[in-house]
């Protein structure tokens, strides 16, 4: 764990003294926060410990007694027997085409919407927008239905094909607002130099949008991977499903196996968190998109 | 999204070409298919019986009677209620006043901002498994109860109908606080601090510069906040899927558990359409709210 800024803002006001009252309350600061901050990372802390311990140790002294045993069986069962190997890379064949897919559709619908005056744009993205707004039980039978008519239910297609129109209209709302900031001065000479719409696009527009189209990614990976209740609504097969909803099966079958329960949790948590520790900036950018300014 | 428009009136003369028609077309087509074709399929539904074989029969507004004098259902938007106002009180007032006092750069705070949101990137359903953990009869919650001296009030959390819910809810409230802290810190970071100094320099204490000078300039935060949070809530399924499958008793069931039941687990798809308009109706008007001010950003 860094210390990193975390919102680049920061950095601007670091250099200003702070005023005098708030200096002498330092101490008092920290010995709020520091506790407040063990008690926070406590419950992630005992899970990991939990399942690193050997099956004997937990079953003879309990969950939460002192470690007594370092063993990797949790892990080993986890991953082998308990499928949650199989399920990491089903999750990674769904979110990394899903994510792609989303970004690639949703630039092209907020291009469309940002640049060019097409009658009714703002109402079009509005409802794009309130789309993705929908709560999903109201989705959730006609879409296992759509997916039979289509032939692929049950099928990592359809779980992708859902993930990427659920989640367009937030995409291409945020996009469209980086998109529309972007001079038209810059693709106004590009197309006089005899650059079309498609090349503008490729050439000058999405290089630009890099930053925000970072940030998306890292938020929908996150979004996608985490995912359970589109996973179970078109997926039937149990080797199929990926990490979240495998690890509820799991658990279902490991009942009393808490380090391998423990195990598979960590299993799930660690990709988010690493996508997090990679993209910490991008990260918090991306959750404040479409939320505030 | 700031309000440095581009300016657009080059643009204005020329016909918007085919293949950007085209770009917009295919995402178009895409969410019409996968969001608002089902959406509308949902309301047919609603007002039918299906078992998902045969063709569905139209039964009017029998299923919205039916929800009316069924005791589960009541329940559970009881539990919604709780839900909603718990879940939303205690993430809000968390996450504000964690934002406030993490707000000033200072020697820690960035390793108190990364513990605190970090839970955020875990998944619902691992954050369930995690005070599963805890919350089991030799956990770590009632071991703390008992070396404090505490037995009496050491409990089967999960497996009681009267602390079920709660259970589930601090959980999700542990992951959501660092969200709503984000959200703040940034809105924090648009008020104008030479306000807050000029009012300090005034006399002001810290809870009058707070509640008078900071808190109106986070009205708009606040609208999100309040629209995001009572979205999210109506939606909860995955954390009590996790921990409670809504149980036991139907005593942590929420409107998004028990229609899941009712429509994949009973089959009765017209009856759980239902359910899920329900909770649509209740949500609109909080979309409603997020996309107004959506709205206000993109007009500025």
């Amino acid at each position: 764990m860094t210390s990193a800024t975390l919102t680049p803002v920061d950095s601007a006001r670091a250099g200003e003294p702070a005023p005098l009252n708030r200096r002498k309350r330092g101490w008092g600061f920290h010995a709020v926060m520091v506790p407040l901050t063990l008690l926070w990372v406590a419950p992630m802390v005992f899970v990991l410990v939990l399942a690193f311990r050997s099956f004997d140790d937990i079953a003879a002294r309990g969950t939460a007694a002192w470690p007594d045993s370092f063993s990797l069986e949790g892990f080993q069962e986890a991953l082998g027997r308990g499928t949650m190997g199989r399920a990491l890379w089903t999750s990674i064949q769904v979110t990394v085409p899903a994510v792609l897919l989303s970004l690639l559709l949703a630039s092209w619908a907020a291009y469309a919407l940002s640049r060019f005056r097409i009658p009714g744009r703002r109402a079009i993205l509005l409802t794009m927008l309130a789309g993705n707004l929908l709560p999903p039980q109201i989705l959730l039978i006609p879409v296992s239905r759509v997916m039979e008519s289509l032939g692929i239910y049950d099928t990592l297609v359809a779980l992708v094909a859902i993930h990427v129109g659920f989640g367009l209209g937030f995409y291409t709302f945020v996009l469209h607002g980086f998109m529309r900031s972007i001079p038209g001065e810059l693709t106004e000479a590009a197309r006089i130099d005899g650059a079309g719409p498609v090349q503008i696009y490729a050439r000058i527009i999405m290089p630009l949008c890099r930053p925000s189209l970072a940030a998306l990614g890292a938020l929908a990976t996150t979004w996608i991977f985490n995912d359970l209740i589109w996973a179970i609504t078109v997926l039937r097969t149990e080797a199929k499903l990926p990490v979240t909803a495998a690890l509820l099966n799991l658990q279902g079958g490991y009942v009393s196996n808490w380090n391998v329960v423990a195990a598979a949790s960590v299993i799930a948590a660690v990709p988010t968190a690493i996508v997090f520790f990679a993209f910490q900036r991008h990260f918090v950018s991306g959750l404040l998109m479409g939320s505030t300014k | 999204m700031t309000a440095v428009a581009a300016p657009d009136r080059p643009r204005r003369r020329t016909r918007v070409p085919a293949v950007v028609w085209a770009f917009l077309a295919v995402p178009a087509l895409v969410e019409l298919a996968m969001v608002f074709w089902p959406a509308l399929n949902s309301f047919y539904l609603s007002f039918t019986e299906w078992n998902g074989l045969g063709a569905a029969k139209p039964i009017g507004l029998d299923n919205f009677r039916n929800l009316a004098s069924d005791d589960v259902f009541r329940g559970a938007f009881e539990n919604n209620v709780i839900w909603a106002v718990g879940f939303g009180g205690l993430s809000v007032l968390g996450g504000l006043a964690l934002a406030v006092a993490l707000n000033r750069p200072r020697r820690g705070v960035g390793l108190y901002r990364s513990a605190i949101y970090l839970p955020m990137v875990f998944s619902l359903a691992v954050t369930g498994l995690f005070w599963r953990v805890q919350y089991q009869p030799d956990g770590t919650i009632n071991t703390f109860l008992g070396a404090i001296g505490l037995e009496s009030l050491e409990k089967q959390w999960l497996a009681n109908p009267d602390t079920a819910l709660y259970a589930v809810l601090i959980a999700a409230v542990w992951r959501q606080v660092g969200y709503v802290m984000v959200l703040y810190l940034a809105g924090l970071k648009s008020t104008d601090p030479t306000l807050d100094d000029a009012s300090a320099v005034d006399g002001a204490s810290a809870w009058q510069r707070f509640r008078f000078v900071t808190w109106p300039q986070l009205r708009g935060v606040n609208t999100v906040v309040f629209a995001v949070t009572v979205i999210d809530s109506l939606r909860t399924f995955d954390i009590v899927w996790a921990m409670t499958q809504g149980g036991p008793y139907h005593s942590s069931e929420l409107l998004s558990t028990y229609m899941f039941q009712q429509g994949f687990t009973f089959l009765n798809l017209g009856y759980a359409s239902a359910i899920a308009v329900v909770i649509f109706a209740l949500a609109l008007i909080f979309i409603i709210t997020y996309l107004v001010r959506a709205t206000k950003e993109e007009a500025a």
